[in-house]
């Protein structure tokens, strides 16, 4: 039976089970519970077959969506599964944290007079159904290349130029700074978003690939890039270690007890596991405590969410834009809002109020309202004058976003920075000023996705192959052009 | 996991420990440290690196037991392990030469962290002066090791049962009265430090302390070893761990050890009253891990 596309656009979306708010706000367990294979089946679909996918331009590696999608309609899970794995590595995880509707969904057709296929949850659907019934495919054997790659940093970035490298044939071997591997995977995204095990299935499919992993490798300190490069004898380094220096409010009273990093917080909870009642880890007791957390996008989303799961009263995201220009996921603010968490808009911290002995009480706030447009187009809050309001608070999350980590640049001076901070790099191959040296991920353009650090350590994964073929460093030709004055 | 090569008491509730750790014994400088975590569920801790020896691969950690992390790491031994070592971390102190006498003061187990740095002073060609401070007899360590580095020790205790009576501090007003004093380093508890700044203050001498805040990471990714010099905020784990002593606000510091005081005084008596058996449980996956491992 051949149904009609206009059949097919009266189909509702399927939206994705959720675990119920008032239950998940208590307990770590992931919020989404995943498609049923029925219901992926039918969301599958109403794909209405575009001749010209827009989702696929709208997907930062290009996944033939269109593809995946026919074949999870069809059943297939594994050939869907087949499909995906020739664009992304981190199913999985992507289909679980990537802001889709930017990105695929955004650009789907059907976004603009319905609803756009919920190509995240079917991408999730696969990935986990393969992982649950252990339909990965062997591993392949290559015949071993001879050379070898540093890669440093276990995040996004790192898992995937490694996944690529060891496919090649090269010795590939990880060095991460903390003791467990995952990088922001594991420090940065909390269980009942992205599930540990999840993470922990890809890095030991790397593992089962041949890829090593160094723990408590600081490169820059333990090692030098240097080093890396001669006496470590690799052929070639990437450098994924993420934007990992949080960003503070500069304002009075922000090392009063109570005033957390986004990413002080949140490591405590979810690399150290402070959530747990056998915590060796301290954490502020939070049980009937309030919370106001300072930003918009996910990182403010999580920080949020995680307090309500260790008993917070209240807790409240204070942004200093309107809801519209939150960087956040929709589906993070929604949860969010389902759970309970207040949100107050268009404010802007002026000051953290303390006690005689040092700890948090509250919070000044100035109220904004929007002015003109600034350089990232979204319209620059200005202050109204004179509208200053106080809120009482034990604890204040900051959360507006990390610069690049300068331990490992200012240990190495071949490598270029630019003024942001960030790794210089020719992006079509992530190759740094430093001859061997790659770079990709939040390194390289400060804080962003997951995706497209993963899309960076592949697109330095293809280069790095090159490198290893021919021997040619581009840049170094380059750059001696430029001095010659040519 | 980091084998254990040797154990020992030095001091009531301070043991010196020496841990293989073959890239960091390469890399470290004075004044640097190391993230430890003693068992796989344990928090990370940091200790400063006392000593290493590149040639054997190993470094040299002091740890005083006074909460739970430490207090386990107080019971390993040779042929234990560590779970996680990571470093060397922070910067290394600036050893220079200098024209006035260099003083480094230590209280307990600071001392144990002064002596890397009073010894490469002395290595520099400095005369050294080490006033090192304890509650009694018993907690003035390393005067022998530091005397063997041509190093002059001034002892204090609180109750005078060793050395001189009274307070680090006052035997270091009467050197900064005879001597001209090029630097003071000073490692050891908040308040000690706070008042040998407040010593030299004001004659303007060079003085060094170094922070024990808080830490996680250990690498600037938390920001939970905060700090406020010159009234900037810095980050203890690679802004330091070193700062002039003069801007340090050693109150904020003082203030925000104490977070998580109820916790660890739980954690703690907790711990304390497990028996002996439970103990070793908790150790159990340390416990002869590197004789295991050599076997395996």
């Amino acid at each position: 039976m051949k149904v009609s596309r206009r059949e097919l656009m009266k189909l509702d979306r399927i939206e994705m089970p959720a675990r119920d708010p008032l239950e998940r706000a208590a307990c770590f367990d992931e919020v989404n519970i995943g498609l049923t294979p029925e219901e992926a089946t039918v969301e599958a679909m109403r794909c209405l077959h575009c001749k010209t996918p827009t989702c696929i331009d709208g997907c930062p590696v290009n996944i033939q969506i269109d593809q995946f999608i026919d074949r999870v309609a069809m059943g297939d899970i594994r050939g869907a599964a087949d499909v995906i794995r020739l664009d992304s590595l981190l199913p999985a995880i992507c289909g679980r944290v990537c802001p889709q509707e930017a990105q695929c969904e955004g650009a789907c057709v059907l976004d603009k007079k319905h609803k756009p296929i919920a190509i995240g949850h079917l991408e999730r659907y696969v990935a986990d159904t393969i992982r649950t019934y252990g339909l990965e495919p062997p591993v392949e054997h290559v015949e071993p290349s001879g050379k070898s790659v540093a890669i440093v940093g276990s995040g996004p970035a790192g898992l995937a130029c490694a996944a690529d490298l060891a496919k090649s044939g090269h010795r590939v071997r990880v060095f991460e700074a903390l003791h467990k591997p995952g990088g922001v995977l594991i420090y940065g995204i909390p269980e009942f978003r992205l599930p540990k095990s999840i993470v922990q299935s890809e890095i030991d499919g790397l593992k089962e690939l041949g890829v090593e992993f160094e723990m408590n490798a600081i490169i820059g300190r333990t090692i030098t890039m240097e080093e890396l490069l001669t006496e470590e004898g690799f052929d070639a380094v990437f450098v994924g270690v993420g934007a990992g220096l949080p960003r503070f409010l500069n304002i009075e009273g922000e090392n009063l007890i109570g005033v957390y990093s986004a990413n002080e917080f949140l490591t405590r909870v979810n690399l150290m596991g402070a959530f747990h009642e056998d915590t060796e880890t301290p954490i502020l007791d939070l049980t009937g405590k309030r919370v106001v957390v300072f930003g918009g996008g996910n990182t403010a989303m999580d920080s949020a969410r995680t307090p309500l799961r260790l008993g917070a009263k209240e807790v409240r995201v204070a942004y200093r834009r309107t809801e519209a220009e939150m960087p956040a996921r929709v589906e993070e603010v929604h949860h969010a809002k389902e759970e309970g968490i207040v949100f107050d808009f268009l404010v802007s911290p002026l000051e953290l109020l303390g006690d005689d002995d040092g700890w948090l009480t509250g919070v000044r706030l100035q109220r904004m309202e929007l002015g003109e447009p600034d350089d990232s187009g979204r319209r620059r809050p200005v202050p109204i004058e004179g509208d200053v309001f106080d809120l009482d608070a034990d604890v204040v999350i900051v959360a507006i976003g990390n610069s690049p980590n300068p331990l490992l640049p200012a240990t190495e001076p071949h490598l270029k920075q630019t003024r942001w901070g960030t790794l210089e790099v020719d992006e079509s191959t992530g190759r740094t000023t430093m001859p061997g040296v790659f770079a990709g991920g939040d390194i390289t353009t400060g804080g962003a996705t997951v995706i497209l650090a993963m899309g960076a350590g592949r697109v330095a994964a293809a280069s790095i192959n090159e490198y290893l073929e021919t021997g040619v460093w581009d840049r170094e030709a380059n750059e001696e052009l430029e001095t010659a004055g040519v | 996991m980091y084998p254990i090569l040797e154990a020992e008491s030095i001091a009531p509730d301070v043991r010196r420990i020496v841990v293989e750790a073959p890239k960091i014994a390469k890399k470290h400088r004075a004044g640097q440290f190391v993230i430890v975590r003693v068992t796989p569920e344990g928090e990370r801790i940091p200790l400063t690196i006392a000593e290493s020896d590149p040639a054997a691969g190993s470094i040299t950690l002091f740890v005083q037991a006074i909460g739970r992390t430490t207090r386990l790491m107080s019971e390993l031994e040779a042929g234990d392990c560590l779970v996680d070592v990571a470093g060397p971390l922070g910067r290394a102190s600036e050893i220079n030469r200098y024209d006035g006498v260099a003083v480094v003061v230590g209280g307990g187990v600071g001392t144990a962290i002064a002596y890397p740095i009073a010894c490469a002073l002395a290595a520099k060609g400095n005369r050294v002066i080490a006033i090192i401070g304890g509650r009694t007899k018993e907690y003035v360590l390393l005067e022998n090791e530091l005397r063997a580095h041509d190093i002059e020790v001034i002892p204090c205790t609180d109750d005078g049962s060793y050395g001189r009576m009274g307070f680090v501090t006052e035997a270091l007003a009467d050197v900064v009265a005879d001597e001209e004093v090029g630097v003071v380093f000073t490692i050891g508890p908040v308040p000690m430090m706070s008042a040998v700044a407040d010593v030299t203050r004001p004659s303007e001498i060079e003085t060094v302390a170094s922070l024990n805040p808080i830490m996680v990471d250990g690498t600037g990714m938390c920001g939970g070893c905060r700090v406020e010099v010159g009234g900037e905020t810095k980050f203890a784990c690679v802004d330091g761990p070193e700062f002039d002593a003069h801007e340090v606000n050693f109150r904020l510091l003082q203030r925000r050890n104490t977070s998580y005081r109820a916790f660890e005084t739980g954690q703690l008596s907790s711990l304390e009253s497990l028996d002996h058996e439970h103990h070793e449980q908790l150790l159990a996956p340390v416990r002869g891990a590197c004789a295991r491992r050599a076997m395996s």
